[in-house]
């Protein structure tokens, strides 16, 4: 029973990291993904502050559930959510105003990542503590690393840099479009592109297999 | 006080910085929605009338937060108020017109959680807008989304017939598309500072 | 799960389970939200007066202390707390204590959205001394030129905002020239490629050394250090 706990316990994490990474197989979240990704750093301050609210709801969420009758849960999911993402925007105040300039309103809109509620909906609300917390942990790593992805190719190529260390000479000529609205939706193609790739050519290995 | 006149305002958050093609806000019923052109249609014309409503509460509700003097409530109302308005509004609808309701109606609870919406009532308080600034504001950004949906689902009711390879399919050649047209609406910044 | 079984009448304690719920989570939420805010305020305030503060030290170069001025109904200037609110004016003062300049904020539409910047003026010479841009949402790699653009912000080391005789108004209200073909003091050389965004500069420049610059060169007595302490 315990050992069987275990594994699902880290396949909870594992899952939220690589096979329904939030970003690129379920395609949740898509806002800040986009908005906020046109430099590494930026990628990862957003990233981090989003795992954080996801796995303190996950938390607070998975520990309540008793309490809460299910005709209201969605108010007090929100409410909770609300709450911990005010927290995170005056803290981000508090540790760099330059930071929170980039980020923009966008930090509040954390509240209406669909990622957020529906991890709190479709699994906190329904599961126990320990694995709550590994869910909201997996899918924040997840998505974060999905935002650093983002965020790296878009600086690279728009900038010539990553996390603001020059990368190429001086003759290198910006890609200006990757950090401009419109590249972060060609960068985001560009990885769908590349899991879908993965994802035909393993059902097809695996379809020559079977035959 | 901000002194940005109304036409400005209008052409700012309809095309300069369109809410889904340079803010990315309200990307999920972007990508989800714009498959087919009537319903692209009659879902931007709900998100216009949400923004509207949700708009006019977010002013009402900045004025009181000021006046109690607690800004740090901003966020949490702002959620629960246009959560609950669109509940009311949806209602209100049913009983008053089922003709609107069938047009609008299952669309309504999708906006709630859509991202614009609450971009909006964050972006006009950053702002600083008055009311009619506020309205304009809201319609400008509505009219915006609306546009943004109309000429997506029109591509893509176009790109069913083209032949598209395995790998693009789905929500990556849906991603391009939308990064040309976020590039056509570059075309449109300047347009507030040529006075 | 303890939640209620589904029921056909709602019973007057699925009510009372409701509102404790929701009440309940409210004001835990609340208390925290509020404990957070009071810890972070006055971090929060202290790292916005001293970005200000860095800002007004980069447009006023030698200036090593600043104080912040409101205008008064009479046109009088009177100094004020630096997180006072409203319109407010900048003295920079030197390590001696001599009035450097002021530190001006102006605004204006860009390319993409509202431009904010901060600049200096200095009383001796009836000059600009140096802009920085507060905020802005320009094209990165174009339209952010003018916030690093050696060549532009050379235009800020000594331009000309003299007043007329009169000393109502500017004797020359700041021009936009094309890049490269500045011929005088009180002109703004643009940036090639950058055109909409140097030419906003240029104009929220104007528009405010018009209105400012008249107002302040005849009060400059007032703009003395305030006293230790006052603030």
């Amino acid at each position: 029973m315990t050992a069987e706990q275990q594994t699902t316990g880290t396949d909870e994490f594992i899952k939220g990291l690589w096979s329904q990474n939030p970003v690129f197989v379920q395609v949740l979240g898509m806002c800040p993904v986009l908005a906020v990704t046109n430099t590494a750093m930026n990628a990862l301050a957003m990233g981090l502050a989003t795992a954080f609210v996801l796995l303190m709801s996950n938390i607070v969420v998975s520990s309540i559930r008793g309490f809460v009758p299910k005709q209201v849960r969605i108010v007090t999911f929100i409410l909770v959510i609300a709450s911990f993402v005010t927290i995170v925007d005056y803290v981000i105040q508090a540790v760099s105003l330059d930071l929170h300039k980039a980020l923009g309103a966008f930090i509040s809109l954390i509240v209406v990542n669909c990622l957020i509620l529906g991890r709190a909906e479709a699994f906190a609300s329904k599961n126990g503590l320990g694995r709550s917390i590994l869910d909201g942990l997996g899918m924040g790593i997840g998505f974060t690393f999905a935002l650093l992805c983002l965020g790296g190719a878009r600086e690279i190529l728009g900038s010539g840099s990553l996390f603001d260390l020059p990368l190429f000479g001086d003759s290198f000529q910006e890609w200006v479009i990757m950090v401009l609205p419109a590249g972060g939706f060609f960068t985001l193609a560009g990885w769908l592109l590349l899991f879908n790739w993965r994802a035909t050519r393993k059902t097809k290995s695996a379809g020559e297999v079977q035959a | 006080m901000n002194q940005e006149p109304l036409w400005s305002i209008f052409i700012n958050a309809c095309l300069i910085n369109n809410f889904v093609l340079a803010y990315f806000l309200g990307i999920c019923p972007f990508l989800g929605v714009s498959a087919k052109l009537a319903t692209a249609t009659r879902m931007g014309l709900a998100v216009m009338f949400v923004m509207l409503v949700s708009s006019t509460c977010a002013y009402g509700i900045q004025a009181l937060l000021l006046w109690i003097d607690a800004p740090y409530l901003k966020l949490i109302s702002f959620i629960a108020v246009i959560a609950s308005t669109v509940q009311l509004v949806e209602m209100f609808i049913k009983k008053m017109s089922p003709t609107l309701f069938r047009a609008l109606g299952i669309f309504l609870p999708l906006i709630t959680t859509n991202c614009a919406i609450l971009g909006l009532a964050l972006f006009q308080t950053n702002k600083g807008y008055g009311f009619a600034q506020s309205i304009i504001y809201a319609l400008g950004a509505g009219a915006g989304f609306t546009l943004a949906l109309i000429l997506m689902a029109g591509l893509r009711e176009k790109l069913e017939l083209a032949r598209t390879p395995d790998v693009v399919k789905g929500t990556a050649i849906t991603l391009i598309i939308a990064g040309l047209l976020s590039v056509c609406f570059m075309g449109f910044a300047g347009l507030g500072s040529s006075q | 799960m303890t939640g209620a079984p589904p029921q056909e009448t709602p019973d007057p304690g699925l009510v009372f389970k409701m509102y404790r719920a929701v009440v309940g989570v409210g004001l835990v939420c609340g208390l925290a939200i509020v404990t957070v805010f009071e810890i972070t305020r006055p971090i929060i305030a202290r790292n916005k007066i001293e970005a200000r503060q860095r800002a007004i030290l980069y447009v006023l170069p030698g200036a090593t202390d600043s104080a912040a001025f409101s205008r008064q109904a009479a046109g009088n200037f009177v100094d004020l707390p630096v997180d006072a609110p409203g319109e407010l004016v900048f003295a920079g003062y030197d390590a001696a204590g001599g009035l450097v300049g002021l530190a001006i904020e102006a605004q204006g539409m860009g390319y993409q959205d509202i431009v904010r910047v901060l600049y200096g003026y200095s009383f001796d010479q009836q000059t600009v001394l140096a802009i920085r841009v507060l905020e802005s949402r320009e094209t990165p790699g174009l339209g952010d030129r003018v916030e690093k653009d050696a060549a532009f912000l050379r235009n800020f080391g000594e331009l000309d905002v003299q007043l007329a005789a009169a000393g109502d108004a500017l004797a020359h209200p700041i021009e936009f020239v094309k890049s490269g073909t500045k011929t005088s003091a009180w002109q703004i050389d643009g940036i090639t490629g950058a055109t909409i965004t140097s030419r906003a500069v240029t104009k929220m420049l104007s528009r405010s050394t018009a209105h400012w610059m008249p107002l302040v060169y005849s009060r400059r007595a007032e703009f003395a250090k305030p006293k230790e302490g006052a603030k």
